[in-house]
């Protein structure tokens, strides 16, 4: 064995050596608690990333919380109690942004964090804007959209178009269901009432553009039921109840695809919004390391994809969009029921979170107060 | 009449074993008084009853109690703006700005010495969802400024004050001239931020102050306390600030966002500087603290929660009421059919107490709505046409129905142990003496079973004041209750201290109400059974 040889393999046992025991230096704990929002989402992110994560790390246990829904007024509560119980939470990214500045989630920094795409892109290239808040790791897409009944004897053949079918009584009659909030239907109403979509939010910070937009509303007043759990609008069109009406895609999908039920969806003026991962603040040392290494795995390129064998949401990463696939169960192509597919996202919105951080309470206020009227 | 009257005055008051007659109280075999002896042991009683009820007791204090008294307590709380702000607020207190008009560099720069250490604590943005409640667009004003407040042109006065004394670079020398009581007495400020920034370093970010740089802001106020005219001690270092170059720390504010120079955002910081506040019980009944400090209403456009208070009141008595109309002949029957029967009975009115609140609003849900089974029923007898439907959910009538399905076992089961009780003799007492079947029971047995109306009336008139799940599903807009209203406010927009003060005002307006109770029909004539 000559010198040279000799050299480089201690050089290479070393570095082995040196990489082993960075490894084992860092102290993770065993035991996560996921905070999900429970059914078929968290469904999906079990067998999309959890499952196999776990198949790695046969040592590792963890427990679901299906707490999402109300994650920031626990996690507060938590946090005032001193006695914060959850290692990872599930959130939507206003929530995430609220927890954010409430001081209650931990601010990242993506490209240390998470996995570089398979091209060698920076994470927070490859998610690009929809990192919308320092505390938030997104790892899907959805919308809120519209769907709508195809038997409706009424109609005589129409079909919907566009957005603005929803306040069109006199070519779509029926009963549509809204959600029961401002976001989202105070845009569409300004969209429908002639509004530019670049130019909406200036208008909704006007006291006449609030008025403009109730206005528009109350022309369906009398015809909306307003839904304040995702799964109502699939309830009502399935029992007719409602012509058409507005949910997240994924819940029209599986009533749909899964259900058979006479739908379409409209994919005019989707709502775009996002879901993701928050990492609360305070974590001790070994459960902040598992969390990492969880979600370094679980938002990488292959696993984003992989999740949308389960759910029609889209994955965030822009490198997960070619390696969308077939229905695990179904076997559809799932590229076309995705929100982010280019066929459907022609005419998309995303809103603006840090407009409506600011107005939410304001026009909430107003809103009710329209409702009660 | 009383003792006294029938006693003779002649006969003595106590009398001792040997015969001895006092005028004194009366004595217990031990000597000691009866009255004392009989109190210790009645305390000794009371005691021992204490200690047996006192794990339920410590339990409903330490799990019921106190944490009510905690939430109730945060809609009066607001010590966030005085805490993250203690400067500007003490500023503004000093400098009695004139209504109407902007705070001068003075407020503005303790402004940027609070929001730069409240941002290092990631408090601003407390702060200003704190604001947002009462003034839209705080919220991104005080995180837009607090991403800038770092970057700030204050560097100026770093780079100056080094330049003319490199001393100043060293925080080794920072800390031994501030252990020097002098100094810190010369330039307050600056010792203060000083103070601050080392506690904030050394807590917060777990730093050691010797290895950072000594921070802007603490030139800053370095740079006011000289030009305030302080005269330092000659251990530190001797600086001529008056050729130095300046920047209006009131302009950076108004270049990072020019909300700043609205002066009613500082008529707002000032009127939510007290640490305590009337600002949620005011939002709680639809006013709001005006421009001029004066209580006022809110615009028509955002009234809600007096017409929701209201709301609750009456549709929580239409409910009391159609649970005793309904609730009353099925207690009536339950107490009269012989016991086998009677059992049956029970367990059929047991049966969907047993059952999910939520599965039992659902199944409504799937009764009662347009394509529902009831409206299907009625097209198919009829009695409705087909595009007419009635609409029995989403409204009124659909928390109505929903409701009193919900709660009629409350009203079911405290009629029906009350009515037990009744002897049916007194009926046919009744009877024998000529009474006819409804003189016998609107007579004898109605008023026999009035303490269990009152029971089940006060038990579904509290339960459904404060309902929300219900409501929230077949509610629709017009057939919600204040409760989903305090439900949202805790859970959806975290504006926890208006929830307290919507809370307290519904516990307030319930124990009026169980008073009027009291006075009107008697608390006594209240019977759960026996």
């Amino acid at each position: 064995m000559n010198i040279t040889r000799l050299l480089t393999a201690t050089t290479a046992l070393v570095a082995t050596a040196t990489i082993a025991g960075a490894e084992s230096h860092v102290e993770m704990a065993n035991e996560m608690t996921i905070v999900s929002w429970g059914g078929a989402y968290q469904e999906s992110q079990r067998k999309a990333y959890v499952e196999p994560y776990l198949e790695a790390n046969p040592e590792v246990t963890v427990t679901w919380d299906e707490s999402s829904a109300e994650a920031v007024a626990k996690l507060r509560a938590q946090n005032e109690a001193g006695n914060v119980t959850w290692d990872l939470v599930d959130a939507v990214a206003s929530d995430a942004m609220r927890l954010c500045d409430e001081g209650l989630a931990m601010e990242v920094d993506h490209d240390e964090l998470l996995a570089e795409a398979p091209d060698g892109t920076a994470a927070s290239d490859d998610f690009g804007d929809l990192i919308v808040s320092d505390c938030f790791i997104p790892q899907i897409v959805y919308s809120t959209t519209v769907g709508y009944r195809t038997d409706n004897a009424e109609w005589e053949g129409r079909t919907p178009e566009d957005i603005c079918a929803i306040f069109d009584l006199e070519q779509f009659p029926g009963q549509r269901s809204l959600e029961k909030r401002p976001i989202g239907n105070m845009e569409w109403a300004l969209l429908c009432d002639g509004v530019a979509k670049d130019e909406i939010y200036d208008v909704l910070e006007t006291e006449e553009g609030q008025d403009r937009a109730f206005a528009k509303l109350d022309t369906i007043k009398d015809s909306v039921i307003w839904w304040s759990a995702g799964a109502d609008t699939p309830q009502l069109l399935a029992d007719g109840e409602v012509v058409m009406g507005s949910t997240y895609n994924g819940r029209l999908f599986s009533l749909i695809a899964e259900q058979g039920q006479p739908v379409e969806m409209l994919w005019d003026a989707q709502v775009f919004d996002l879901d993701g991962w928050v990492i609360p603040e305070g974590l001790d040392e070994p459960t902040l390391n598992r969390v990492k290494d969880f979600l370094h795995f679980a938002t990488d390129t292959q696993r984003l994809a992989d999740q949308s064998k389960y759910i029609a949401y889209g994955p965030a990463r822009q490198s997960s969009a070619p390696m969308v696939d077939k229905h695990a169960e179904l076997g559809i192509e799932m590229a076309p029921h995705m929100p982010t597919d280019p066929a459907n996202s022609e005419n998309t919105f995303l809103y603006n979170y840090e407009w409506w951080a600011d107005y939410r309470d304001d026009l909430d206020a107003k809103f009710q107060a329209w409702l009660a009227q | 009449m009383t003792h006294s009257a029938t006693t003779p005055p002649e006969q003595p008051m106590a009398a001792l074993p040997g015969g001895e007659v006092t005028e004194g109280p009366m004595l217990a075999a031990d000597g000691t008084p009866l009255k004392a002896s009989l109190k210790r042991a009645l305390r000794r009683e009371k005691l021992r009853a204490l200690l047996l009820i006192s794990p339920l007791l410590i339990f409903i204090l330490v799990a019921f109690v106190g944490p009510i008294a905690d939430m109730l307590f945060r809609s009066v709380e607001n010590q966030i703006v005085s805490e993250t702000l203690p400067r500007t607020v003490a500023a503004l207190r000093a400098e009695d700005t004139p209504e109407g008009e902007v705070p001068d560099e003075e407020v503005f720069a303790q402004l940027y010495t609070d929001l730069v250490i409240a941002e290092e604590y990631k408090i601003h943005t407390r702060l200003g969802s704190r604001l947002n409640y009462e003034m839209t667009g705080v919220s991104s004003l005080f995180r837009s400024t607090g991403r800038d407040v770092g970057r700030f042109d204050t560097d100026i006065y770093t780079d100056q004050f080094v330049e003319a004394a490199p001393a100043l670079e060293d925080p080794a020398n920072w800390v031994a001239w501030m252990e020097e009581e002098a100094v810190r007495e010369a330039l307050p400020l600056t010792a203060d931020a000083w103070d601050e920034w080392v506690t904030l370093t050394v807590e917060e970010n777990e730093d050691d102050p010797l290895e950072e740089d000594v921070p802007d802001f603490v030139f800053t106020t370095l740079y006011r306390d000289l030009t305030a005219g302080a005269t330092p001690p000659d251990a530190f270092p001797d600086v001529d600030v008056s050729g130095f170059e300046t920047v209006s720390i009131k302009a950076l504010f108004e270049d990072s966002d020019e909300d700043w120079m609205d002066p009613q955002l500082w008529q707002l910081i000032e009127t939510y500087s007290p640490e305590y506040t009337d600002g949620y019980f005011l939002n709680a009944v639809d006013m709001m603290n005006g421009p001029d400090g004066e209580a006022q209403f809110r615009p028509d456009d955002q009234r809600i929660y007096l017409k929701l208070f209201w709301r609750t009141m009456w549709m929580s008595m239409v409910i009391t009421f159609s649970c005793i109309l309904l609730g009353y002949p099925i207690a009536y029957l339950l107490s009269t059919l012989p016991l086998r029967s009677a059992n049956v009975l029970m367990i059929l009115v047991l049966l969907p107490f047993w059952t999910s609140l939520l599965v039992r609003t659902s199944a409504w849900k799937v009764l009662l709505q347009q394509q529902g089974v009831i409206n299907d029923t009625l097209v198919w007898l009829g009695l409705v046409d087909n595009f007419n439907r009635l609409q029995l959910i989403n409204n009124i009538t659909g928390t109505v129905i929903a409701m009193t399905h919900i709660l009629l076992p409350f009203m079911i089961l405290p009629l029906y142990s009350v009515m037990k009780t009744i002897p049916p003799s007194y009926v046919r007492a009744a009877k024998s003496m000529g009474a006819n079947d409804w003189t016998a029971f609107w007579r004898v047995w109605f008023p026999l079973s009035v303490p269990g109306i009152g029971a089940g009336s006060i038990l579904v008139f509290i339960l459904s004041i404060g309902y929300y799940i219900t409501p929230e599903i077949v509610g629709g807009t017009e057939g919600v209750f204040i409760s989903n209203r305090i439900a949202y406010h805790i859970s959806s927009s975290l504006n926890w201290g208006l929830a307290a003060a919507l809370g307290s005002i519904l516990l307030a307006l319930v124990l009026v109400l169980y008073w009027l109770y009291d006075r009107i029909v008697g608390i006594d004539n209240v019977k759960l059974g026996g």
